[in-house]
């Protein structure tokens, strides 16, 4: 069988899944009945729901002629993993990860990271202008964050700050 | 007159010193990131919500309504002068409005586009303030049936009058509803869906889906396109005052403009973007007076009526809110947990229980029309030289201020996890073509919804038909049923598709 649309098939596959998911999830809280719901029985419904409406995007994506098969086309991946990789590495630095012991490095080293992380997405990644990015950014957020609304970060590493 | 006395105890309330700065500190931060393209209002509100955590209540709502009609109102001036579209409810104004500033005309194209929206905000705030008093009345007799029912009709209308394709649409809601249900059952205090993940049982929190989906997904499809030349209007705008013959024909625009955005907003779904595109359209098939500009040529009615429009849908957007307490778009999902954050529940309680916050709100809603006003003709050439600013040194600051205020809200990194696998999920929805903004709606009524159904059931011994033998709340399913029907009508459909096709 031919995929009509490409963009309808992945799509009505995700749905399908997520909602056999949540149904199936579902199922191991009480379900109850109508008059006495029981936490499993919403979610039910509505994983049932989507399940069905994912199979209709997915019946469509294959019955349905498109005039361009509605083709999903490459993935972005570098914009997309420089993106989230200087997202979390922002978590990374600011909290620190107990887990394998990196302490918590706080604020302006994540500002710094992230900054660099994140403008390597770009199309022209220039180290000296991004370093001088970094510290605009670091100083605008300390004044309104830190003093101006009082948030609560770890601005300097832990072990400088104790 | 009680009109009179409510508006002047929320005047009150706005003309407070701190009030006020709030409310132009909302407008400055909302224009200032509403200016740059490829951010929208939703993106723009979840990213300055935890600049407003800190502050009492009536100032927070004060100051988010002031940034989304900054977004609202800056998104103009990015498609008057740069030929983007700031937001999508300003994809219209870039036909005209860049045609005029091609011809040397952006001052009068930004002057229409701003004394519109003025005109149009006034009219919607008084609106919102006639309507608000007898709906809340009307919603004080709904019951959990008619209250769920009320709730499909939203989300059905939310789907119907947005653009791209309805059953991925509903599909997404439903994903919303089911993502909102994660976290604690406040009635049986089982732990759904949390996978032993304490932070979990809280839910998740809708800003670490506004940031994904919205700044996180559109930034990294914004990168993935390679960089057009943005052609910006650099000369010096000059002249800003439209002539005479320009008042001449804007000012019928500008009423029809209201007129249709004020109506459209009140319904589900609609807001800003689906006034706009209508007004523009009914421009479109008005006749020209001799001597006219053609549209698409630069006529300034092309700017003023969808400006007015999308200003008076804004507005009138909040009666949903403010006084059934269901959000008719996404920027209101923003609002409504905007509100929960400061403990207020939304609804038609919040009049009476909150009289101050809610007549204050109103009130600061025309102060921020007249501050927009006050703030973007005279600093427009401000505005210009943030244009200029390369994406290369804006996208750092825009993921770094998202990873900020996603930690802020809990001082916890498990929601910057989260964030970063929602903007994954975002990119992936873009490269599907799943629009995204049902997603929320869905998520934010989750809770609610499921709340109602469970105390319908419970009323009506888990008779189902209890939705359609109740007349009220026959009458609004029966709407939503229609609705969904003339959608589904091959003549309507193809009209639907190109309504959105406007270039």
């Amino acid at each position: 069988m031919k995929i009509k649309s490409q963009k309808d098939f992945f799509s009505g596959l995700m749905f399908t899944v997520i909602g056999a998911s949540f149904a199936y999830g579902a199922t191991s809280y009480n379900i109850g009945s109508g008059a006495r719901m029981g936490p499993g029985y919403f979610p039910l419904l509505l994983g049932v729901i989507l399940a069905l409406l994912g199979a209709a995007i997915l019946f469509k994506s294959l019955v349905f002629e498109t005039p361009d098969g509605e083709h999903v086309g490459a993935f972005a991946w570098k914009p997309l993993v420089f993106i989230i990789a200087g997202n979390l590495l922002f978590g990374v630095l600011l909290g620190g990860l107990p887990s394998i012991g990196l302490p918590a490095m706080g604020l302006i080293v994540a500002i710094f990271g992230t900054t660099i992380v994140v403008s390597m997405a770009g199309d022209e990644f220039n180290f000296k202008e991004t370093v001088v990015l970094s510290v605009i950014l670091s100083l605008m957020c300390y004044g309104a964050f830190i003093m101006l609304l009082k948030l609560q970060f770890p601005v300097w590493p832990s072990f400088i700050s104790g | 007159m009680d009109l009179i006395n409510n508006l002047s105890l929320g005047f009150g309330v706005a003309f407070t010193f701190q009030n006020l700065i709030y409310g132009f500190i909302g407008c400055l931060l909302g224009t200032l990131i509403g200016v740059l393209p490829g951010i929208g209002p939703v993106a723009t509100i979840a990213m300055l919500l935890p600049a407003t955590y800190a502050l009492p209540p009536i100032a927070a709502l004060i100051m988010l309504a002031g940034i989304y009609y900054g977004a609202q109102y800056g998104g103009s001036t990015t498609a008057i002068l740069v030929n983007l579209p700031g937001e999508s409810s300003s994809v219209v104004t870039v036909i005209d409005g860049y045609q005029m500033a091609r011809k040397g005309r952006a001052g009068p194209a930004l002057a229409a586009a701003g004394l519109g929206s003025f005109f149009a905000g006034c009219v919607g705030t008084l609106i919102l303030a006639a309507f608000a008093v007898p709906l809340t009345e009307v919603a004080f007799k709904f019951g959990p049936a008619e209250y769920f029912s009320l709730m499909i009709l939203g989300l059905i209308g939310a789907v119907v009058l947005a653009s791209g394709s309805l059953l991925k649409a509903v599909a997404m809601i439903v994903l919303g509803l089911l993502l909102g249900l994660v976290g604690t059952d406040v009635n049986s205090g089982v732990a759904r869906y949390s996978f032993d993940i304490p932070e979990l049982t809280d839910g998740i929190g809708f800003i670490v889906i506004a940031m994904g989906v919205f700044g996180y997904g559109e930034i990294i499809t914004n990168l993935a396109q390679p960089e057009d030349k943005r052609e910006v209007f650099l000369g010096k705008v000059t002249g800003l005052f439209p002539t005479k013959e320009d008042f001449k024909n804007m000012v019928p625009a500008v009423l029809r403009g209201t007129a249709i955005g004020s109506i459209l907003g009140i319904l589900p779904g609609g807001g800003a973007l689906l006034a706009a595109f209508a007004a523009y359209t009914i421009e479109k098939k008005t006749k020209l007076r001799p001597g006219e500009v053609p549209f698409g040529q630069g006529n300034i009615r092309g700017v003023a009526a969808p400006e007015s429009a999308n200003n008076a849908g804004a507005q009138t957007s909040f009666i949903p809110l403010l006084t059934l307490g269901i959000p008719p778009n996404a920027v209101m999902a923003l609002m409504v947990g905007a509100m929960t954050i400061h403990n207020i529940q939304p609804g038609p309680q919040v009049m009476t229980s909150n009289p101050e916050l809610f007549w204050g709100l109103i009130a600061s809603m025309w102060i921020g029309n007249l501050m927009l006003i006050i703030l973007n003709l005279p600093l427009i050439g401000m505005w210009i030289k943030l244009l200029t600013v390369p994406y290369r040194w804006l996208f750092p600051a825009i993921v770094l201020f998202c990873a900020i205020g996603v930690y802020s809200t809990n001082n916890n990194t498990f929601d910057i996890w989260l964030v970063g696998a929602f903007g994954v999920v975002g990119y992936v929805w873009a490269k599907l073509s799943v629009e995204p903004a049902p997603l929320l709606l869905g998520f934010i009524l989750g809770p609610m919804m499921e709340e109602n159904l469970r105390r319908a059931l419970l009323l009506s011994r888990g008779d189902w038909s209890v939705f359609v033998t109740r007349g009220l709340s026959a009458s609004l399913l029966a709407v939503a049923a229609v609705m969904l029907i003339v959608v589904l009508l091959p003549s309507v459909k193809s009209k639907r598709e190109e309504a959105f096709v406007e270039e």
